[in-house]
Formats: structure tokens, sequence, C-alpha cells
């Protein structure tokens, strides 16, 4: 972890997002995970956001009233 | 594509018949997902239940222009934030400026402060969280951070396709996913430690 030029975790922190979404380099990914293997500051946090997110997408999600699908299927255009 | 005229054969008939079909189908599939994400982007259930049916009238009538083999969930998703945007921008008000000093720590920071209890597990903490401020917190986000958060962390969008779907830059979904993200983790914690109730 000497290779970090400041403090690791603020680094790892502005790692999170784009590690959860995927989007590191590989060697950026492994990076974080270097830090996080060692940090348990970190991993907690990493995993409080992936559970924020799950939490987010359950808070957000309605289930579609019944009759808008039929709504929708008369829409289609007759054969 | 074989598009058909009076003139076409009947098998060209058929094969159109068929080709929409199969469209209406697909798309048809995919109508809880469109219909989660309207209902987000609209105030009331009456709401988005129109804008979901307003949706496929014109993604029914306009099939002919998905090109087969490409995504359909994107194309749909694109018809649905374009009428969005038609109709709700109207009352945009101005896009949210305000410096956000937070950094990407601090939801789970303020409200592991608020607890007595030290190594609550991660779920437990989210459990802190109520849903209904959660819908609020995403309602009131501005539309323009709205539409890639939901695009992105509901409708699990890639970037580069709610960058198509929106027909803005990458880098601008990315700096508004971050900013939206952001202002929502900020409401919350607002609200958390605002009901938290004396301790």
């Amino acid at each position: 972890m000497s290779g970090f030029a400041f403090d690791p975790c603020d680094k790892c922190e502005q790692m999170m997002q784009p590690y959860l979404d995927r989007v590191l380099t590989e060697e950026e990914r492994m990076e974080a995970e270097v830090h996080l293997d060692g940090c348990d500051y970190c991993r907690r946090r990493y995993r409080f956001e992936a559970e924020f997110r799950k939490f987010v997408r359950l808070a957000a999600a309605e289930p579609m009233p019944p009759d808008l699908k039929a709504k929708l299927a008369a829409l289609r255009t007759p054969l | 594509m074989s598009e058909a005229t009076p003139e076409s054969s009947p098998r060209q008939l058929a094969t159109d018949a068929r080709d929409r079909v199969r469209f209406e189908e697909e798309a048809l599939e995919l109508s809880d997902q469109v219909y989660s994400v309207a209902r987000r982007l609209s105030g009331s259930r009456e709401e988005a239940e129109d804008l979901v049916q307003e949706t496929y009238a014109r993604a029914f009538r306009a099939w002919r222009s998905f090109q087969p083999g490409t995504n359909l969930r994107a194309w749909l998703f694109r018809i649905l934030t374009n009428l969005n945007i038609d109709r709700g921008r109207r009352i945009q008000r101005s896009p949210d400026t305000q410096p956000l000093e937070e950094n990407d720590y601090f939801l789970y920071n303020k409200l592991e402060e608020s607890t007595s209890e030290s190594n609550l597990d991660e779920r437990r903490v989210v459990e802190r969280l109520s849903q209904n401020d959660t819908v609020t917190a995403l309602a009131d986000l501005p539309h323009d951070f709205r539409d890639v958060v939901l695009l992105v962390d509901l409708a699990d969008f890639t970037y580069s396709d709610a960058a198509q779907i929106l027909d803005i830059p990458i880098g601008t979904v990315m700096s508004r996913l971050h900013r939206g993200r952001r202002i929502l983790k900020r409401t919350l914690a607002d609200s958390a430690s605002g009901d938290g109730g004396g301790g």
C-alpha cells in the first residue's frame, strides 16, 4: 500500500462508485481490492454501499397495476 | 426493411405481420420494467399509467423504426424518457448547483454516528433508512440527475446505454449519476437524523 501518494482510504473512497459499477480498469480494481483486503473501515463502507443500492432498488420498485397489462395489450395492432 | 404496400405479395404481408407480432410481444414482456421507472418519473400512479400507455402506443406505431437485433429495452426507454421530458420539463426547476461537500462514505458515517451500537452488520445499518423517505428523495432529485440514477440504478442500464437513451455524452451520464447519488444520500442522511428522535 506504500504506492498510494495520499491517504489510501480517501483513494479507496473515490474508487467505490466505479468499483461497484464495474467500470474500473483491471489494475485499478486490483488496487482497490488489495486495500479492501487489509482495511476493515473501507470494507464495511463498500458492503454498506452495495446493500444501500439494493435497498434503493427495492424501495423504488412498485408492481404494475394489474389492469395496465391488459390496457397495453389492447394497444396492439389488430391482426 | 420490407415495407408492406398495397402491392405487397401475400407472403410479404405475412412476414410483416409475423415480425410485428413478435416485436409487440417482446415489448410487452418489458412492461413491468418500463412501469417501474415510469412510476418514479411520475408524481402519481395514474400519471405513470398514462406515461406507459403513451410509450407503448408510440412504440407500436413506430415499430418499423426499431432495428431487429438491437437493444429493444433501450429503445423503449428512449421513448419513455423522451415523452417524459416533453411533458415534464415545463415544470422543471433550475438544476441543483449547491456545492456537495459530502464524499461517498458520508451516509454510512452519518448513520453509524447516530447509533450507540458498534460493529453493526451493514444490512442493519441500511435498515435504519425509511423506504418512504427514499421514494421521496428520488422524486425530489433534480430531474436531469434523477433520469440517470433511475436508468442506471433502477433499470440497470450501462453508462453507455443511458447516454444513448438520453442522447447525452457518457461523461455527462457519469457526472449526473455521481451527483444524483450524492444528493440522494445527503437527503436520506438529513431525514434519518431529523427523524431519529432524541437519544
